[in-house]
C-alpha cells in the first residue's frame, strides 16, 4: 500500500555531522559493498571500467564551499534517503512497490512490484532514489534493514554500513522518535536541521550543522621571511659564483 | 527534466484523443453532428487510435512493461494510478457510444449516456494525467496553479481542431466547431504565455542552502561525488533545451498557436476543397507545435535536485 502509516512506532533514522565529515567516501564504499548483496541487491555498475562510468548509489558525498561573513569553509555533505515522515515518493507509487514500514518508519521498495516508471524519483526533491537501467527498477537506501536486525552480526555491527565505516564518527544511527536517544539528544544539543524544510516532506534524518567559527586560533599569518642580505668574505663569493 | 520521447507523444496524443473524444460524446448526443456511418467511424477510431497509441507508447518508459498492469492498484494515493484506472474505465461507454453512432446510427437514448459518460471519462483522465504534473513539489514549474487547466485547454485545443477537420472532410462542417477550435486555440496561446510569464517571475524558497542545511551566506559546489553524468543529472538535470529554450518558445508559438489560428480563419473564408486542406493542415502543425511545447514543457522545468550539484 502506497497510503502512508497514520503512526510509526519508531522513527529509525540517521543524524549526520557536517562539521566532523572529513569527506573520504568511506561510508559510500562501504554503502556499495554491503548493499550490492544486500536487500536491494544488485547496485549495477554501468561501464565501470569505461568513458562513461555510471551505476546505482545509496549514498553520495558532496563537497561545498560555504561562504559567509565570518569567513569560507568546505563541507563534505553526506547526501542519501532520508526516511522522511510524509514521503512524496510512496504516494505518488502507481503499483505499490514503494511503502513505509510502520514498525520503524523506514522507506523500502519491493522490487518484485517495481515498473520502473521513475515518478518517485521525481517525487523525492533530495534525490535519494537511482534508477537500475540493468535491472529496469528504481533502487534506494534501505537504512540496511538487513544489518540493523540481523541476529548473525554483533550487536554492535547491527548498524547501517555507513555508519559503522565512518572513521572520523560523522555519522549516528538511532530512533529520533525517541527523545531520550543518543541521536536525538546530539540533534537537542547541537541544533540539528531539517534539509529543505518548506518541502513539508518531515525528514526523519537530521544534519548537524558545522560548529561556529572560533577566534581561538591565530588570524594573522606568519611573518614574512626577511630578504637575505649580501654576504661578504668567502661564502659571498661563493654565493656570486654559484648564482651566475 | 530529461523529456522522454514516449512520454511526450503519450500526453500530446491523448489529449488530442481524450479532447476529441469528449467534444463528440457531447456534441452527438445534442444533434449538432449528425449520426453519419464515416464520420462516426473515423473520428472515434482516431479518438480511440490517438488514446490507445499513446498509452502504448508511455509504457516505452518502463524499465518493466510487463508488470504495468500493477500500476491499476494504488488508486486511492497515486495520480499515475488513478490515471491508469480512469483511461481504462473510459475505454468502456467510447466503446459502446461508438458501437451506437456507427453500426446502429443513432446518439440519442442509451447511446447518448454512453457518450456523455465516455466525455466525463476523458476529462477525468486528461485532469489525472496534469495532476501528475502538478502534483510533485520537487520541481516548481509543474507544481503551480496553471498545470492542471493547461492540460484541460491543450485537450480541448487539439481536439476541436480535429474535429473541425474531420466534419470539413466529410463536408458537414459545423462554424460553431469551427468557432470553437479557434476560441481553444486563442485561449491556449493565452495561458501559455501566462504560463511562462509566471514561471520566469517565479521565487523558489528551495535554495543551495536550504537544501544542504547550511544558514546564512553562499553555498557553492565544490566537488560532485562522481565524475560523470549520473541517473539523477541524465533524468533531472537536463539543460540542452534550456540553452535553445527562446527559439523553441517561438516555435511552439509559431506551429501550435499561431498558425493553426491563420490556418482556421481561412477556413471561414475558404471555398469547400481549400477549407478541408487548411483544417487538416491546421491539425497537423497543431500536433507538430504541441509536440515541442510538451519537450519544453519537460525541459524547462528545474528539479531541486539539480542545486545539490550547483546547476
Amino acid at each position: 500500500m502506497t497510503c502512508l502509516p497514520a503512526h510509526t512506532d519508531k522513527k529509525l533514522g540517521l543524524v549526520i555531522d557536517l562539521d566532523t565529515c572529513v569527506g573520504c567516501q568511506a561510508c559510500v564504499t562501504a554503502c556499495k559493498e554491503w548493499n550490492t548483496g544486500g536487500h536491494m541487491a544488485p547496485l549495477t555498475d554501468i561501464d565501470p571500467y569505461g568513458a562513461h562510468v555510471d551505476g546505482v548509489w545509496f549514498n553520495r558525498v558532496h563537497s561545498y564551499e560555504h561562504t559567509t561573513e565570518m569567513g569560507g569553509r568546505t563541507v563534505n555533505f553526506p547526501r542519501s534517503c532520508l526516511h522522511c515522515e510524509t514521503p512524496a515518493c510512496v504516494t505518488v507509487c502507481p503499483t505499490g512497490a514503494s511503502y513505509k514500514r510502520a514498525s520503524d518508519g523506514i522507506v523500502l521498495i519491493d522490487e518484485s512490484k517495481c515498473i520502473g516508471c521513475k515518478l518517485c524519483s521525481w517525487a523525492c526533491p533530495y534525490g535519494a532514489r537511482e534508477f537500475d537501467t540493468d535491472v529496469g527498477v528504481m533502487k534506494k537506501c534501505t537504512l540496511c534493514v538487513d544489518r540493523i536486525y540481523n541476529d548473525n552480526l554483533a550487536e554492535e555491527d547491527r548498524v547501517p554500513a555507513c555508519v559503522a565505516a565512518c572513521p572520523t564518527s560523522a555519522r549516528h544511527f538511532g530512533d529520533l522518535d525517541d527523545p531520550a536517544s543518543a541521536v536525538s539528544q546530539l540533534v537537542a544539543e547541537r541544533g540539528g536541521v531539517d534539509l529543505m524544510p518548506e518541502m513539508g516532506y518531515g525528514p526523519t534524518n537530521k544534519y548537524l550543522p558545522p560548529r561556529a567559527h572560533t577566534q581561538r586560533a591565530a588570524s594573522v599569518p606568519a611573518k614574512a621571511l626577511e630578504p637575505v642580505r649580501a654576504e661578504g668574505g668567502f661564502l659571498g663569493w661563493v654565493d656570486r659564483m654559484l648564482s651566475n | 527534466m530529461h523529456p522522454a520521447f514516449s512520454v511526450v507523444f503519450f500526453t500530446t496524443a491523448t489529449g488530442a484523443g481524450y479532447g476529441l473524444l469528449a467534444l463528440l460524446g457531447v456534441l452527438g448526443p445534442l444533434g449538432f453532428i449528425a449520426p453519419d456511418f464515416w464520420p462516426g467511424l473515423v473520428g472515434m477510431g482516431l479518438a480511440l487510435g490517438l488514446i490507445a497509441a499513446g498509452l502504448l507508447s508511455s509504457t516505452g518508459h518502463l524499465g518493466r512493461p510487463e508488470r504495468a498492469w500493477r500500476a491499476f492498484s494504488q488508486w486511492r494515493s497515486s495520480w499515475l494510478s488513478r490515471e491508469g484506472v480512469s483511461s481504462v474505465i473510459t475505454f468502456i461507454p467510447a466503446g459502446l457510444f461508438g458501437l451506437g453512432w456507427v453500426f446502429l446510427g443513432r446518439t440519442g437514448g442509451w447511446v447518448a449516456i454512453a457518450g456523455l459518460l465516455a466525455a466525463i471519462g476523458a476529462t477525468v483522465t486528461v485532469c489525472t494525467t496534469g495532476m501528475i504534473y502538478a502534483s510533485l513539489k520537487p520541481i516548481a514549474q509543474w507544481h503551480s496553479r496553471y498545470t492542471l487547466p493547461a492540460y484541460l485547454i491543450f485537450a480541448t485545443m487539439t481536439g476541436s481542431v480535429l474535429l473541425n477537420a474531420l466534419l470539413q472532410s466529410f463536408g458537414v462542417g459545423s462554424m460553431g466547431v469551427l468557432a470553437l477550435s479557434l476560441l481553444a486555440t486563442l485561449t491556449g496561446w493565452g495561458w501559455k504565455l501566462a504560463t511562462w510569464r509566471y514561471n520566469e517571475r517565479l521565487e523558489i524558497p528551495t535554495t543551495a542552502n536550504t537544501a544542504t542545511g547550511l544558514a546564512g551566506g553562499t553555498v557553492r559546489s565544490l566537488e560532485w561525488p562522481h565524475t560523470e553524468e549520473n541517473y539523477l543529472l541524465k533524468e533531472m538535470g537536463f539543460r540542452i533545451a534550456r540553452k535553445h529554450s527562446a527559439k523553441l518558445r517561438q516555435i511552439t508559438q509559431a506551429l501550435a498557436f499561431g498558425l493553426p489560428i491563420l490556418l482556421l480563419i481561412l477556413v471561414f473564408v475558404a471555398p469547400w476543397p481549400l477549407a478541408i486542406g487548411a483544417s487538416v493542415l491546421a491539425v497537423i502543425v497543431q500536433f507538430g507545435g504541441m509536440l515541442v511545447e510538451r519537450w519544453l514543457f519537460f525541459a524547462e522545468a528545474k528539479h531541486t535536485v539539480t542545486l545539490y550539484y550547483g546547476r
